[in-house]
Order: structure tokens, then sequence, then C-alpha cells
């Protein structure tokens, strides 16, 4: 399975999924090579999501391949642990996002490039208030077109890998495990092991920042042109 | 949270505590009450919604065939070894 041609949307076999495992049964009770069906079986149809994941954290494609491999790893290791089949995927999200946070401090303890860490001049204190809406939200513009359709339209989803990858680390990391993995406030506090307020604090200059850039990439790709773009500069430059 | 409804100003400073899934039901239930009554916010609460999405769709990326083969043999050593294991 893990050979099969990448898909991100493929078709769960139907004809050859095992029998379902009761929760609570350990996965020890299964023959070696159901066992690795079973494994297979439900991480073919993740490994897209487990790579996205893993290059937005690590912004390498050869870092991100390491967590996976090293995710699954464990995962296959580990396998008797997990006691409910059914939370398989969240189970081994969990392991890649630990994996990547073990190597992310082990790396942290080294000198650090000037934006590797979350601080910031004095002119970028306020960037959590920066909101790329009201930006493209002018209704007195209307009749020149939509900006917020238009930005939507034409925003690339290399534009926005770019400016993801931009953020600086701790922005960047606080930004994909709420929005693209979906871990709660708390689930990033005690991963992190930071407090909760820097947790908000993080995402809030996390998100300033984002729309920001896409605002200034939207900006030099012509998006916003001719007399909209003088209509919008006085507006930008009253944001932080 | 009070039964009085919410301002707008009150809305938006919450909005992505809202997005996040972080309010209780109670709170959830008075922005969408007041989602749906105002347009403006109502507005903003799409765009910062569909900007959310194109962000957690940034983590989805064609797994390289590389990586599917490592996990393979990763698998298989690992099975080997268990084979060997007396």
């Amino acid at each position: 399975m893990i050979l099969a041609h990448p898909t991100t949307c493929a078709p769960r076999p139907r004809s050859v999924v095992p029998p379902r495992v009761a929760p609570g049964v350990a996965m020890t009770e299964h023959q070696p090579a159901e066992r690795r069906q079973w494994f297979e079986q439900r991480l073919e149809p993740l490994m897209d999501r487990l790579y996205g994941t893993a290059l937005r954290l690590t912004r390498d494609p050869d870092d991100a391949e390491d967590i996976v491999a090293e995710a699954v790893g464990k995962a296959w290791a580990r396998l008797d642990e997990l006691r409910d089949p059914q939370r398989f995927e969240g189970w081994l999200f969990h392991i890649l996002t630990n994996a990547f946070i073990s190597e992310w401090r082990r790396r942290q303890s080294r000198p650090q490039r000037p934006m590797d860490d979350e601080s910031t001049s004095p002119d970028e204190l306020d960037i959590g208030r920066f909101t790329l809406f009201q930006q493209l939200h002018q209704p007195f513009l209307l009749w020149w077109g939509n900006l917020e359709e238009q930005f939507f339209h034409q925003l690339l989803q290399e534009d926005l890998q770019r400016a993801l990858d931009a953020l600086p680390d701790a922005f960047r990391v606080a930004i994909v495990l709420v929005e693209v993995q979906g871990y709660t406030y708390e689930e990033v506090s005690r991963l992190l092991g930071i407090p909760l307020g820097t947790v908000r604090s993080r995402l809030s200059r996390a998100r300033g920042l984002l729309q920001k850039m896409l605002w200034q990439q939207a900006r030099e790709a012509g998006v916003i042109s001719g007399p909209r773009a003088s209509a919008h500069q006085g507006k930008e430059d009253q944001q932080p | 949270m009070s039964g009085r409804p919410l301002t707008c100003e009150e809305v938006i400073e919450r909005l992505f505590d809202y997005l996040d899934r972080e309010l209780d039901g109670q709170q959830a239930a008075a922005i969408e009450w007041h989602l749906a009554r105002c347009q403006d916010c109502f507005t903003r609460a799409e765009f910062e919604k569909r900007l959310r999405a194109r962000v957690e769709a940034t983590g989805t990326a064609a797994a390289p065939p590389r990586l599917r083969r490592r996990i393979r043999d990763l698998l298989d050593r690992f099975d080997d070894e268990q084979d060997a294991t007396p």
C-alpha cells in the first residue's frame, strides 16, 4: 500500500478492510501479516497530510521526510499502545508533532538566526491588530470589483506557503498546530511547554504578520493596482 | 456570559476564539446569534473562515515516492527483526 500511486483523496479500499477491532483490543492479538495490512491501510490515506504537515512545520523537504519516517516507525513499534484503533489518525499525528517538537527544541539550543525566535521590533509589537480584511473590504470601492473575491481568486497555494514559511519559527509552529492540525490552545500549551497566554499571543501575532505578508504579496502581484492601490495606501499607513 | 447580546466589537474580539472552537457552547451560540443578524460581522467571519481553510490546505502535499519506499523498507526491517527474534 505504501508504494501505491500518491493521491490526495484515495478511496478507501472496500474489499480488503480488515474486521473492525473493538476498542480496547490490543493489536498484539492480530497475526503479523494482518497487523501490517491493518497499519498500512490506515497509513496510506494519511501520507499526504503527514508529509504536508511536516513540511509546514519544518519548511524543509528532507527534514519533513525524516520526521514522517520517524513518526511512522515509532507508531509501528508502539502499535500495541493504541488501545482504541478508531483514534489511529490523531495518535499518529500526535507522534509526528512530538517528533517535530523534539527536533525543534534540539535545534533551538543552537545559536538562532535573528528571525527564528519570536522577538519583534517595536514597530511589530502591534502586528496582531493588522487585518487583511480591513485592507480589502472597501464597500466604497465595490464598483471597481470585489477585492476580497479577487484576492482569494489570485491567492496561490504557493503564495500562502511562502508567507507561512517566512514567519518566525515560534509563530509558524503555533499557527500550524492550531489551523492545520486543529489542536486546542490548551494542547498547544502542553505540547510546547508554554503558558496559555503565550499561545494566544503567538497566534495573534502570527495571524497579523501572515496577513500583512499576504497583503504585501497581493500588492506586489498587482492584485491591488491603480486607483485601488492609492486608495488603500492611505489606509495601510494607518495600520501597525 | 450575560444574556446581553454581544456588540460587533465583542464579536470581532472573540472571532478567532470562535473559529478555533475555543468557546463554550453558550459563548459560541452568542457569536452565531450575532453573525446571523449582522452583515458586517458575518462578512468578516466568512473572510477569516475562507483564509483559514486555505491555510489548513497547506498541510497537504503529495508525499514523495522516496518517502513511501523509505517507510516500506522501515516496516520490512521491523518485520525482519521480529521474525529473527526467537
